[in-house]
């Protein structure tokens, strides 16, 4: 029965969210309304148990005087802290939670991603070299992207005379027309593969072979 | 050693450095490169929004990230900029927990500096979990899964919510985004409730999003800080204080460096005949 009414729920559950797409009558639409206000109720508790997860696997890593556990304290500490300014004092515009984010995670956050500026260039440096036809052909077309992305810096390298008008003009329509065609193309056939890929994992999932969302292992065997 | 095999060890800090400078010699000195023409994409955006009538009602979503914000608070703001001078009502929404203060912050910066009244021209509905049940949800009823806005106000009685229950009554939706959030908005806003779409979207995400502008299924693309300076552009701002096209100086000189360097690696690499000893 555990693993009988898990798997009878999610196929009617399954057929009827696919059903109900195809047949606009208002019975159906009620249903789907109320599933999707279930679906909210449930989301809103993987919070729950994201924040459940969090202080355990940081309190097990104190605990356990694990490599970097300061560290740990650092994130549990500034969760507390910012769950009591939050609750206590509010979140809106002006308050201290609005401030903290403001002037602690915002920068915080925009400095980790920016390090990246740095190591792409160092690596764009070092490893992307025309090895092959294939490493060449992406060389050019990441080149010619990339200068059709910031026109400005020909004028910079060509100045205003004839050639750097011309590329200043038309190197945003070069880049415009890879963007459009070969890459679309490429891009197009992921996503139909993706698509397929999607459809026959649902399909698993409603028929009972893919069992791993019900825990307990991977799945895809039906061996319980 | 030659000198070939000089430039390939060169130590990696001369090029942080060399960056550091290309990124903050412009901003500091406010030096405006001339803008490209703007991408189709974008003016597809700013034209929809140009053409739509005073009173429609346009839903914003915030879906991005502090990490984000270099590429997508220019485009925001330039939008929210257009939205409120063309006295369009404002509601925005949020899937990303951090996203909600910032779009606070982009509607309360502009909406002050315009005289847009918070309620009446714009509301900000804030943060909800569950991504795609709330992009569903709102296809019902709005009101259902947003009762109240983010700071506490019951939604119903907000002059700005006058005849909107669901996406029938918003004329457009923009995603401001760097994730999958779009793809969501599009799948199920877009197909299911036939809602128009437009995306803001980082330079990275232009390869996914441009399959959907090809065919149809959104109406623009804003596309990464390119996207927000041209989008200023179209909207006649200072080019010296307008934070996407001042940005742009800045990432233009970047970009240039990192082509020089692709380009000066790949000359070391073969004229010291590295290619060989693989």
């Amino acid at each position: 029965m555990k693993l009988q009414v898990p798997l009878l729920i999610t196929f009617l559950a399954g057929v009827f969210m696919a059903v109900q797409f195809f047949v606009p009558h208002e019975l159906g639409q009620t249903a789907f309304g109320e599933l999707l206000n279930w679906g909210r109720i449930v989301a809103a508790f993987a919070l729950v148990l994201g924040i459940q997860s969090l202080l355990r696997t940081h309190v097990e890593k104190i605990r356990r005087r694990r490599r970097d556990w300061p560290y740990s304290t650092v994130a549990i500490a500034s969760f507390v802290m910012m769950v009591v300014i939050g609750i206590g004092f509010g979140s809106d515009r002006g308050s201290g939670f609005d401030w903290v984010f403001t002037h602690v995670q915002v920068p915080l956050d925009a400095t980790m991603f920016s390090l990246l500026a740095f190591f792409i260039a160092s690596a764009a440096f070092r490893t992307f070299r025309a090895r092959s036809t294939e490493a060449t052909l992406l060389l050019v077309a990441a080149v010619v992207v990339m200068l059709g992305r910031v026109p400005g810096s020909l004028i910079v390298v060509f100045g205003h005379s004839g050639a750097g008008e011309w590329l200043h003009t038309n190197m945003p329509d070069v880049s415009e027309w890879i963007m459009n065609f070969p890459s679309v193309a490429g891009k197009r056939g992921i996503i139909f593969g993706v698509a397929l890929g999607s459809i026959a994992t649902a399909l698993r999932i409603m028929l009972g072979i893919e069992r791993s969302h019900l825990g307990g292992g991977s799945g895809g065997g039906g061996d319980e | 050693m030659t000198t070939w095999d000089r430039l390939l060890d060169l130590d990696r800090r001369w090029i942080f450095l060399g960056i550091a400078l290309a990124v903050v010699i412009p901003i500091v000195t406010k030096y405006a490169l001339p803008q490209g023409k703007p991408a189709p994409p974008t003016v597809a955006v700013y034209d929809y929004i140009d053409d739509l009538k005073p009173g429609d009602v346009v839903m914003i979503a915030f879906d991005y990230s502090p990490s984000s914000m270099p590429e997508l608070q220019p485009q925001a703001l330039a939008v929210v900029r257009h939205l409120f001078e063309r006295d369009l009502r404002v509601l925005s929404v949020s899937l990303n927990p951090q996203g909600t203060a910032l779009g606070r912050e982009v509607l309360a910066t502009i909406g002050d500096e315009l005289g847009a009244v918070d309620g009446v021209d714009y509301v900000h509905l804030g943060f909800k979990p569950g991504g795609s049940q709330v992009i569903l949800g709102m296809g019902e009823s709005i009101e259902v899964v947003y009762p109240t806005t983010a700071d506490g106000r019951k939604i119903s009685g907000l002059p700005i919510m006058a005849g909107v229950r669901n996406y029938d009554d918003v004329a457009l939706l923009i995603d401001f985004a760097a994730g999958n959030l779009p793809f969501a908005w599009i799948a199920y806003a877009g197909e299911r409730y036939k809602q128009d779409i437009a995306c803001g979207i980082t330079a990275v995400m232009a390869t996914d999003l441009y399959p959907y502008l090809q065919s149809d299924q959104i109406i623009g693309l804003i596309n990464g800080l390119k996207g927000a300076a041209e989008y200023e552009y179209l909207m006649g701002l200072d080019p010296t204080e307008a934070p996407g096209m001042l940005g742009m100086s800045a990432q233009s000189i970047a970009h240039l460096l990192i082509i020089v360097l692709v380009i000066a690696g790949n000359i070391a690499y073969f004229a010291s005949g590295r290619h060989r000893r693989r």
